[in-house]
């Protein structure tokens, strides 16, 4: 069922295209356990691709969020997160 | 700086140009100039030049009026180095913007507005300087850069003086929405050395010093701030972002070692106080307070190290000269500067950290190091000593 227009399975599939593109790797060597450390991503890294991330599903990782984020899984759970949130309709008084 | 006097405060209003109702901005203060006015620059001037210029141009016109630099030296002798790495970056915006949204004309004096030699071009011309004119980009160390360039070129006698500095008026909505995305910034304001320091906060500037031999201008009887003894660069060949230690502490450890030439064998042991490069990031503090440790061994953790960021901003290119000149001033006075906003001094760094009070400096000591730690892993140190009458 589309949430925010976002297909749930098209966000692993384009968070894992993302990162491929830019570490220069077949996406077939990229899963859902796969860390950072082992893609040798560092800070600088996380920072431009939350920022790819955000522009691609419209939402915001708040800066204690990006700490945390040591796995593709976390971040595709992560943005799941947001793009459900953002999908809610806004609370009624 | 020596009252707590902060430079830091609210962003207010909107951008040129700005589409959305709000900038977008995580951070909601900046360190600007507040009541600059360019209309004390000639119209040549304001023509061809765009703020960072005209902060360099007012600031070396301070300094020579100050200096009476003239009345003992040739122009053709002097130097003009500067530090200004961001160019004029609000002449190019403002083009730009015009030029994509509704295909304007790009004025010509843009060319000259967004050069970033233009501050150092302007100063020569005004006080007929025909010495070695330079400007120099570091990031965040072209300030101290500048004035070590300069101070190596006095001492080895390729010029008799130098007018040396920084210049940076990088504030554009562009720089700070580039810099909002690099999440580094303090939603609040900078804490350097603070246990809950959470990122930096940008700002603008100028800073410019006279250098001249020692002996030249005490007996010139001019006033005379305090000695330049020591200069070091290094590069941290590590990364564009993080800094490193040990780069760090090569570039403290030469600033010690070249105060040699002015007779200090023992300049580790006479350190009173470090300006550090201080932004308030996580990383640059930590990894600072260890290259510190590293250079200074046992003095380390008796050393006041402060940072004058937590007043002023991080102006960037401007940093190290706004930072020198805190530093000469504190040796002036002997007193140093407040380190504004620390709630309680990162325990972990094992510094003794200066606070938001008063404190002389320590007449055992009388020299001080001004760090500049920049992007790019790009280190610079300037040491410095007070006179003793």
């Amino acid at each position: 069922m589309p949430q925010n227009g976002v297909l749930m399975t098209d966000i692993q599939a384009r968070i894992i295209e993302l990162i491929a593109k830019s570490k220069n790797l077949p996406v077939s060597s990229i899963g859902m356990d796969t860390t950072f450390d082992e893609l040798q991503i560092d800070s600088l890294d996380k920072i431009n691709l939350s920022f790819e991330v955000e522009e691609m599903f419209s939402i915001q990782i708040p800066d204690e969020s990006l700490h945390s984020l040591k796995s593709i899984g976390d971040v595709v759970r992560g943005v799941e997160r947001l793009v459900a949130g953002a999908a809610q309709p806004p609370a009624t008084a | 700086m020596f009252a707590g006097q902060s430079g830091i405060a609210a962003l207010e209003g909107s951008f040129p140009g700005q589409l959305a109702p709000q900038p977008g901005l995580r951070f909601k203060a900046t360190a600007t100039v507040r009541d600059f006015d360019p209309a004390q620059l000639p119209s040549t001037v304001l023509m061809s030049t765009d703020r960072s210029a005209q902060f360099g141009i007012v600031a070396a016109q301070q300094a020579v009026e100050q200096s009476g630099v003239f009345s003992r030296y040739e122009a053709a002798n002097v130097a003009v180095v500067t530090g200004c790495a961001c160019g004029g970056r609000a002449a190019d915006e403002d083009a730009s913007r015009e030029l994509y949204t509704r295909n304007a004309r790009v004025p010509p004096a843009v060319i000259l507005r967004t050069m970033a030699s233009s501050g150092a071009s302007h100063i020569a011309t005004q006080h007929g300087i025909t010495g070695p004119v330079l400007n120099l980009a570091t990031a965040c160390a072209s300030g101290t850069h500048a004035i070590g360039m300069a101070f190596h070129m006095v001492r080895s006698g390729m010029v008799s003086a130098a007018i040396a500095g920084g210049h940076e008026a990088p504030l554009t909505f562009g720089f700070l929405r580039a810099w909002d995305s690099m999440r580094v910034v303090s939603p609040t304001q900078c804490r350097p050395f603070s246990r809950d320091r959470d990122g930096m906060t940008l700002g603008e500037g100028a800073a410019m010093l006279v250098l001249e031999p020692l002996e030249e201008a005490l007996s010139r009887g001019v006033r005379v701030y305090a000695e330049v003894v020591g200069f070091g660069m290094s590069a941290d060949a590590h990364h564009v972002t993080q800094p490193q230690a040990a780069g760090a502490a090569l570039a403290l450890t030469r600033a010690l070692a070249d105060s040699r030439q002015s007779g200090i064998e023992d300049a580790q042991e006479q350190i009173g106080y470090i300006n550090a490069h201080g932004t308030g990031t996580l990383a640059n503090d930590a990894i600072e307070a260890e290259a510190i440790h590293r250079a200074l061994g046992d003095s380390a953790q008796r050393t006041p190290v402060g940072s004058t960021k937590s007043l002023t901003g991080h102006g960037i290119g401007a940093a190290g000269a706004i930072e020198a000149l805190a530093t000469v001033l504190a040796l002036e006075r002997g007193r140093l500067p407040h380190t504004a906003g620390v709630t309680e001094a990162d325990p972990a760094l094992k510094l003794d950290v200066l606070l938001a009070d008063a404190r002389d400096m320590d007449s055992a000591h009388p020299m001080a190091l001004s760090n500049s730690l920049a992007f790019g892993g790009l280190n610079a140190v300037l040491a410095f000593r007070r006179l003793i009458p």
